[in-house]
């Protein structure tokens, strides 16, 4: 599947594009199939969030998971400082960026 | 400490509220992306992996400890509670907001500090020597003059949109502290035969894709000519330098396609043009800032005696002290390189208890080394054992400097969107595994730097060894370099061969040292040893 990653502007905070809104929860991301450059220009130019691209992904029993290392860290956040990932909780979270 | 005069402050603050117009624009969608950019880059607010990053300039790495303790501050107010301490004596935020980066930018300049010159294609926040105006071995204070070209270099109409990003290192003494003749400019305080200060410079070094060491370009320049000839050597540059490829637009790359004697000749006829249109400042101004720098009034006659009972004690006096220029003083370096840590990282709490050190023990001044660690530059040896004590309680005690344990670390994928793969992880595996006391008393001195990727922040190519983190198909993947040197003894490092994954690549580490303790002689360092007998030996136990 494709998916939209971009930055909050006002917090900087990474988000996900749901096919509605933005979500710091990559699994809630809808496939935009062909429509990513589109989605791009619209919520780029409504100010919402800035710096988005597209990535590929999968969906799996888990959730989505960005196909290469580099948005997987993205979605969770630094592998070294589990504190402040989305799943400070989760001692697992960070094999799955793995 | 160089202290800003009314014009000084009125630019910062002027900037700072030039910038809160320019984000309140942005967040009113009156200003794209695009248009703000350069704008937010130009007051030191990047974007990164996870988040909006803060750059704050360290001028020269000196800083007193008022200044210090915003940094903590700033850290549990607008960040997660702590920053990141870089190898180019600032520091950075990593989770800042937008909306709140004028009001950290004021309170900054409230205290004289502010973000200009971390980013963009203009002369960027000048280094030098942490150990300044202490160390023995200096010939007399570098930041002085970093201080007036500083002042030269800010805002400088002329050299606002270079081809590319400018850096310059200004040391004085022997033992290179500041990875000098890897800079863009590197400038060496001298005294010539007839005992009179002047600068060395050197031009065209630098780290990046393609490592260079900058050659010598003029043994002395006089002081009444030193930014006359700064400004010439920037001015061939911004001339010549290639705007059309921005991996070939560094200097470094003009001064070695034109090779160093033809770069100094156009030097040379544009300073002969220069000195006929006088743009120096007048003496009396670096007699001002000097003023300054006349350093704390230190007690005379103090003993030099330091009780070494406590073993931990004794072992970080061993590696983490310096020798002082004036008896019964020391210059003390807080590593930030804990056991398994994330080197330059370091907690608001701790920020501010450094602060507190520095005021109460070292006349108020700290430094930040490009080794991403913290110095305590002027402490009374009968203080020290207070001075330790605190450091170690908050975690801050470690005895590794220099070692394998003090590992130069750029954020990486961790942090950095430029990133190929991680680079604190590996840093924290080595970390645990050659950290102990044992491991460092038995292999010494040995400088490991990584960065995670190509662009080099973290000095690979300067490492007795480098770790450059690659991408191999999507995996991360290391390679390994032997050799580099950022000292007067300045190297390049090679890549030995194949790459590694991330525990492959510790275990590669640990075949090398013990190539080196099989072959050392007498007092041999690693760097030594791998110079004498070649990259060889290490290949083979590594991939034979
Ligand atoms: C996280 C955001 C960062 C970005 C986007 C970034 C980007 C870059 C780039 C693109 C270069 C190569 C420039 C060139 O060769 O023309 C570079 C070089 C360099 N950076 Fe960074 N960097 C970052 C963080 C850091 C940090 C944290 C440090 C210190 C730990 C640092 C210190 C340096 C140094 C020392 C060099 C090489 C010296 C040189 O040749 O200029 N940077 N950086
Ligand atoms: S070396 Fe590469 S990965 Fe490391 S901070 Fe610099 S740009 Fe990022």
């Amino acid at each position: 599947m494709k998916i939209l990653t971009g930055n909050d502007l006002k917090t900087g905070a990474v988000v996900w594009w749901t096919g509605v809104g933005w979500s710091l929860d990559v699994n809630e991301s809808s496939d935009v199939g062909d429509h990513g450059a589109a989605i791009i220009a619209r919520e780029e130019g409504a100010q919402n969030v800035f710096a988005s691209y597209v990535v590929d992904a999968e969906k799996t029993a888990d959730g989505v998971r960005p196909a290469h290392i580099k948005e997987r860290i993205r979605a969770l956040g630094p592998t070294v400082r589990p504190d402040l990932t989305l799943k400070p909780a989760d001692p697992d979270a960070i094999n799955w960026v793995i | 400490m160089y202290k800003y005069d009314e014009y000084d402050q009125q630019m910062v603050d002027t900037r700072v509220e030039e910038f809160r117009d320019q984000v309140r624009r942005r967040l009113s969608g009156e200003l794209t992306e695009d248009q703000f950019k350069p704008l937010r880059l130009q007051n030191g607010l990047y974007l990164q992996l996870h988040a909006y990053m803060l750059r704050v300039a360290v001028p020269y790495g000196t800083l007193n400890s008022t200044q210090m303790k915003l940094l903590g501050d700033i850290a549990d107010k607008y960040d997660r509670g702590y920053g990141h301490f870089t190898t180019r004596q600032n520091i950075q935020y990593n989770w800042i907001k937008l909306e709140d980066t004028p009001d950290i930018l004021a309170e900054l300049a409230k205290v004289e500090m502010h973000a200009i010159q971390t980013s963009g294609n203009c002369i960027r926040n000048i280094s030098s020597d942490q150990f300044a105006g202490a160390a023995a071995d200096e010939i007399i204070d570098p930041r002085p003059y970093a201080e007036l070209l500083r002042q030269w270099s800010s805002f400088h109409p002329e050299f606002l949109v270079l081809p590319r990003k400018f850096k310059i290192a200004v040391i004085a003494s022997e033992k290179d502290r500041a990875a000098m003749r890897l800079h863009d400019i590197g400038i060496k305080m001298v005294r010539n035969d007839a005992g009179e200060i002047g600068a060395q410079f050197y031009a065209g070094g630098g780290m990046g894709r393609t490592p260079m060491i900058a050659p010598l370009i003029r043994d002395f320049v006089p002081l009444n000519q030193l930014i006359t000839f700064a400004e010439a050597c920037l001015r061939v540059y911004n001339r010549y330098g290639r705007r059309d490829n921005k991996y070939k637009a560094r200097i470094k790359i003009l001064v070695h396609e034109l090779g160093r004697d033809e770069y100094v000749r156009q030097v040379e006829e544009e300073f002969a043009h220069l000195l006929t249109q006088p743009i120096e400042p007048p003496l009396a101004e670096l007699e001002r800032i000097k003023a300054h720098f006349t350093g704390p009034d230190f007690e005379q006659g103090l003993s030099d005696e330091l009780d070494l009972r406590d073993p931990d004690f004794r072992l970080w006096v061993g590696r983490n002290t310096t020798a002082h220029k004036v008896p019964g003083y020391v210059i003390a370096t807080v590593s930030l390189k804990p056991v398994g840590g994330i080197p330059g990282d370091a907690s608001a709490d701790q920020i501010r208890l450094m602060a507190q050190l520095g005021r109460d023990y070292s006349f108020d001044e700290l430094r930040v080394t490009h080794a991403q660690n913290i110095v305590l530059p002027h402490v009374r040896k009968a203080d020290l054992y207070t001075v330790w004590k605190a450091l170690d309680e908050a975690g801050l005690g470690t005895a590794n400097l220099d070692t394998l344990g003090d590992i130069i670390a750029c954020p990486g994928l961790d942090y950095c969107s430029l990133a190929n793969a991680r680079s604190i992880p590996v840093a924290q595996k080595i970390s645990e595994r050659f950290g102990s006391a044992e491991k460092q008393a038995e292999i010494g001195e040995l400088k490991l730097k990584i960065s995670g990727c190509i662009n080099a922040c973290g000095h690979h190519h300067a490492g007795h060894i480098g770790i450059l983190g690659v991408d191999k198909k999507g995996l991360e993947n290391y390679q390994l370099l032997f050799g580099g040197s950022e000292g007067a003894d300045t190297s390049l490092a090679k890549i030995i061969g194949p790459g590694f994954t991330e525990d492959g690549v510790v275990d590669a580490i640990e075949k090398a040292t013990q190539v080196y303790l099989a072959n050392k002689q007498g007092e041999e360092r690693f760097l030594d040893t791998y110079r004498r007998i070649g990259m060889d030996p290490f290949k083979e136990a590594i991939y034979g």
